[in-house]
């Protein structure tokens, strides 16, 4: 296929300039893309001025310089560079903001520079809500921005002959306070040239309370070409010479590659190549639609691959595996103090596998050039680490590490990781192959058969006891969590399916018991929000007050690949705590929101429970709701709160649903989330994560579940992995952001989703008292929890 | 492999391809038009939207022979950034998009719609959207953006 007249292939002239201007703040150089893929450094052109920094191709990467993090030119412009990805999260907005408010420059002089090995500096990966904690962290880009300022203040007092503490600064001009004519620019200080100075822990950031572009709704930099449909996504990189790749995965989990028939797709069309490393095949071609067509006709004979739990019986299964244990806390009396409670309360709650289920399905250029220690390998991928990836690949190719860079480029939404990882070990394994650029873009079958690295299924099994007066005096926590691989890293390629199918061992979960906790830590949710967290004798780490408590996690071995999945462990762990609390809040005849107060100790936690049911005109009585009919359509509200990690982000939410008894339909009508992350760098950006954490929450609490049959999964496309679309009911969301200027930055894009599922749950209760404990809330379960109400 | 012709906002095309392939690829890999993305391949999503002679069709599932002498509208060909669609004003006043990869489905739908039904309702706009996904579920967003859009439709 070729197109006659009209463009080719990659032909950046065609673009507009936004276009390539985004492409060109995705690490990119125009020349550097019409020259050829390879491990090219760009020359970033600021201003038509080249940054000194980069003239010589060799940018630092060492996030304890200053010079990594910025680079200021003659005529002002400041670029940064970070390792926080942007995903549609608007953290790409932020450190512009960032930049533009720590150094007092006009916001369009920043461009922020993300993501990218040979350019930016190592920040791990962008993930669990750590981005603003980072950046705005002793070791982040805050730090570097106030080094610099206060560098660029002692080289001014310098030039003018003045001390710093005379001096002040305004739209990148330092100047004297008192006169103004005494004045000197960030260009004629720095321009050009770069600090050479190590990031000063004591450097004094900005106080959050004197910013002036965050904190602000500044628009998002990405929307206009995301609407314009110029932004270019990994699904968009075309690099010339460039092939296309297909994976051919095995049908079953586990099956394992018997005999490969390439004569089977000899003389198709495209050129087509088969590519095998023990597990691992693909077929490459000239184009993607032969690719896959090549795909299905190539002839691959698989083992059948063990047999996998059945679903029906998964959860009783989950129980009895060897386990891998922790304590998050073990208050010795907790045993005595249930056994000589005035009521003991016991509940199980059930959460399925789940998926990611990004928009786009995964993809990534790989070009891998040469061969033996000289080889280079150039990714483009929309992974959440550049350089956990280069690591791992740089294994997986048998390269040493610097020959390879990988380059993000934003891909769909990833909500933790999707395939974007495993899609780049493709794509580079076929280039390696084949010695050609080669791009894959996964199937939607690809994606959601073993593609991404799916969130685990969870048995969570509680136990309370409360005194005569109703307050709990023991709470006890038992949970059951697979796992199989998870992010690569420079040592486990096999944490992901390719990778493994190449013949990378996965690490297999080693049983073992529990140490007894030394610090409280509740980075997973595990302890409620109602336990004080005491371990051993350190002060209290949780925001409740329940002092008995034990809290016991045992991690089995996983048959699918699983991993970080937005909010992972929290969200299930979350979707017990709140549900159980609101179970003995109805037995004990209390109202939710007065019985939660009742048991929490911190105080922003009570304040966003507060603030969530002041906002939803929360209605102040017991559950379940007086004069409901126990047939026909019935209405009731939930809450449920969490400090998101234990300590990154505080929210609550306030679910309004209406449910038919008859059909066990149930629609949201409303939800009502507040937070307080901290100082917030730009609240509409919050609302929008809030918004959309709020309603995804409802479509994992309401729809998804992996399915499988044998050892197949079956819920390959839109239709077997139902989720929430247009045209289901769309309830109001309503967000209610606590700002906190005097608090350090927490994360944003998890918190609500964590506690989405239970105030359904709880506000499903309070419409009919049927209680659901299992994870979706299908028509069925509901029909299901209504026959068994009491 | 059969030339095609065929118009992409408003520019003509001839292609040399496999009459079967679905149109999207051609558009995105033959004439590097980036707007309809592949979500699915399976007409369940929507990313790969672009309209057919002013309609909406999914051109994953659509044969690049069904689009022969026909004009295709992607979202790149509503407006540009210097001059600007009222309905890519709407998403960008309203912030109405996450990763924005599925906005090719969201817009289009939503524009073919409101331009004949400016006084819907927000009940009417959610039902023409029906079957779409935003998997960063940013449908509230959306919607105000598409309301936002009538209002100027009708101004
Ligand atoms: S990609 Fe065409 S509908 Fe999903
Ligand atoms: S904005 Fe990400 S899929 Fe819609």
């Amino acid at each position: 296929m070729k197109p006659v007249n009209g463009s080719s292939n990659l032909n950046l002239s065609t673009w507009t300039p936004d276009a390539v201007q985004a492409f060109e703040k995705a690490g990119f150089s125009r020349r550097g893309f019409l020259r050829g893929a390879g491990a090219l450094i760009v020359g970033f052109m600021a201003g038509g001025e080249k940054l000194a920094a980069q003239a010589t191709g060799t940018r630092v990467t060492d996030g304890t310089q200053v010079d990594t993090w910025v680079a200021i030119a003659q005529d002002e412009s400041v670029v940064a560079y970070s390792g926080k990805c942007e995903f549609g999260q608007g953290f790409l907005t932020v450190q512009h903001q960032l930049v533009a408010d720590e150094l007092n420059v006009p916001y369009e002089r920043v461009k922020v520079i993300i993501c990218d090995t040979a350019l930016t500096p190592d920040q791990g990966t962008t993930s669990g809500s750590q981005s603003h904690p980072a950046e705005f962290g002793t070791a982040g880009l805050r730090q570097a921005l106030a080094t610099a300022r206060e560098q660029m203040f002692r080289m001014a007092a310098t030039r003018l002959s003045l001390t710093p503490d005379q001096l002040m600064v305004k739209d990148g001009v330092i100047m004297s306070k008192t006169d103004s004519t005494k004045r000197v620019t960030y260009g004629q200080l720095i321009g050009g040239s770069t600090f050479k100075l190590t990031l000063d822990t004591k450097a004094i950031p900005k106080d959050a309370a004197t910013y002036t572009v965050l904190g602000t709704s500044v628009p998002r930099v990405d929307i206009p070409g995301k609407v314009f449909g110029k932004h270019q996504y990994v699904q968009n990189v075309r690099v010339p010479g460039m092939l296309h790749g297909k994976p051919v995965r095995p049908p079953t989990i586990g099956a394992k590659v018997v005999s490969v028939n390439e004569a089977s797709v000899k003389g198709l069309p495209g050129n087509v190549k088969v590519v095998v490393k023990n597990d691992f095949v693909g077929v490459v071609a000239d184009r993607e639609w032969q690719a896959l067509q090549a795909s299905k006709e190539l002839d691959v004979t698989w083992s059948d691959g063990p047999a996998i739990p059945d679903q029906a019986t998964l959860y009783d299964y989950m129980r009895k595996q060897p386990t891998r244990d922790s304590l998050i806390v073990n208050a010795s009396d907790v045993d005595r103090n249930l056994a000589a409670a005035a009521r003991q309360f016991k509940a199980t709650y059930l959460h399925p596998y789940q998926i990611h289920g990004s928009m786009g399905s995964s993809c990534a250029v790989a070009d891998v050039q040469g061969t033996g220690a000289t080889a280079t390998a150039t990714i483009w991928s929309s992974t959440q680490g550049v350089y956990p990836q280069r690591d791992s690949a740089a294994l997986l190719l048998g390269l040493p590490r610097p020959n390879v860079r990988v380059v993000f480029v934003e891909g769909s939404g990833c909500y933790g990781i999707n395939g974007a990882d495993t899609v780049c070990y493709d794509a580079a394994l076929m280039s390696q192959a084949v010695g050609k650029p080669v791009r894959v873009q996964y199937t939607r079958a690809d994606e959601m058969t073993d593609g991404e690295n799916i969130g685990p299924a969870f048995v969570v099994d509680l136990t309370a006891g409360v005194d005569d007066k109703g307050q709990i005096i023991a709470w006890d926590y038992e949970s059951w969590a697979l796992s199989k691989g998870g992010r690569p890293n420079a040592t486990t390629p096999g944490n992901i399916i390719t990778a493994a199918l190449a013949g990378f061992p996965t690490p297999a979960i080693v049983p073992a018991a529990a140490n007894s906790p030394t610090t409280f830590g509740n980075n997973g949710n595990a302890a409620s929000s109602y336990g004080a967290g005491v371990v051993g004798n350190n002060a209290p780490g949780g925001t409740g007050n329940v002092r008995s408590e034990r809290v016991k996690t045992h991690t089995i071995q996983s048959m699918f690949f699983t991993g970080p999945l937005r909010s992972p462990n929290r969200l299930q762990n979350t979707f017990a705590n709140e549900s159980f609390i609101d179970e003995i809040a109805a037995a004990v005849k209390v109202d939710p929101v007065q019985y939660r107060l009742r048991h929490l100790s911190d105080a922003r936690l009570i304040d966003v429970l507060n603030a969530a049911a002041k906002a939803a005109n929360w209605d102040t009585r017991v559950s379940p709701k007086p004069g409901n009919a126990k047939t026909g359509v019935v209405t009731g509200r939930g809450i449920s709160c969490v400090l998101y990690e234990g300590d990154n982000g505080y929210c609550a939410i306030v679910a309004e649903v209406e449910v038919d008894q008859d059909s066990g339909v149930m629609n949201v009508k409303r939800l009502i989330a507040s937070q307080d992350s901290g100082a917030i760098s730009n609240p509409d950006g919050m609302r929008n994560q809030m918004e959309g954490g709020a309603l995804q929450g409802m479509s994992r609490a309401m729809k998804e579940e992996v399915k499988w049959s044998g050892n197949r999964i079956t819920s390959v496309d839109w239709v077997r992995f139902p989720v929430f679309k247009f045209g289901d009911a769309l309830p109001v969301v309503e967000t209610v952001i606590v700002n906190r200027t005097d608090k350090l930055q927490m994360g944003a894009g998890e918190c609500t989703i964590t506690s989405v599922a239970a105030a359904i749950a709880n506000a499903l209760y309070d419409a009919t008292g049927a209680r659901l404990r299992q994870v979706p809330f299908t028509p069925a379960r509901v029909l299901a929890a209504l026959k068994e109400r009491a | 492999m059969a030339a095609i012709s065929f118009s992409v906002n408003g520019r003509p095309y001839n292609v040399d391809t496999d009459p079967d392939c679905p149109l999207l690829y051609v558009l995105n890999d033959e004439l590097g038009i980036s707007g309809p993305k592949f979500g699915c391949g399976l007409a369940q999503c929507g990313a790969c939207t672009v309209l057919l002679d002013g309609q909406p069709i999914r051109s994953c599932t659509t044969v690049v022979s069904e689009a022969a002498g026909l004009g295709v509208t992607t979202i790149e060909g509503l407006g540009t950034p210097e001059n600007p669609h009222p309905l890519q004003q709407a998403f960008i006043q309203e912030q109405a998009a996450q990763c924005g990869y599925c906005l090719s489905g969201i817009m289009l739908y939503g524009k073919t719609f409101v331009d004949s039904n400016p006084n819907a309702t927000q009940e009417e706009i959610l039902d023409a959207l029906s079957g779409l996904i935003c998997r960063c579920h940013a449908h509230n967003r959306m919607v105000r953006a598409l309301q936002s859009y009538a209002k100027a439709v009708k101004a």
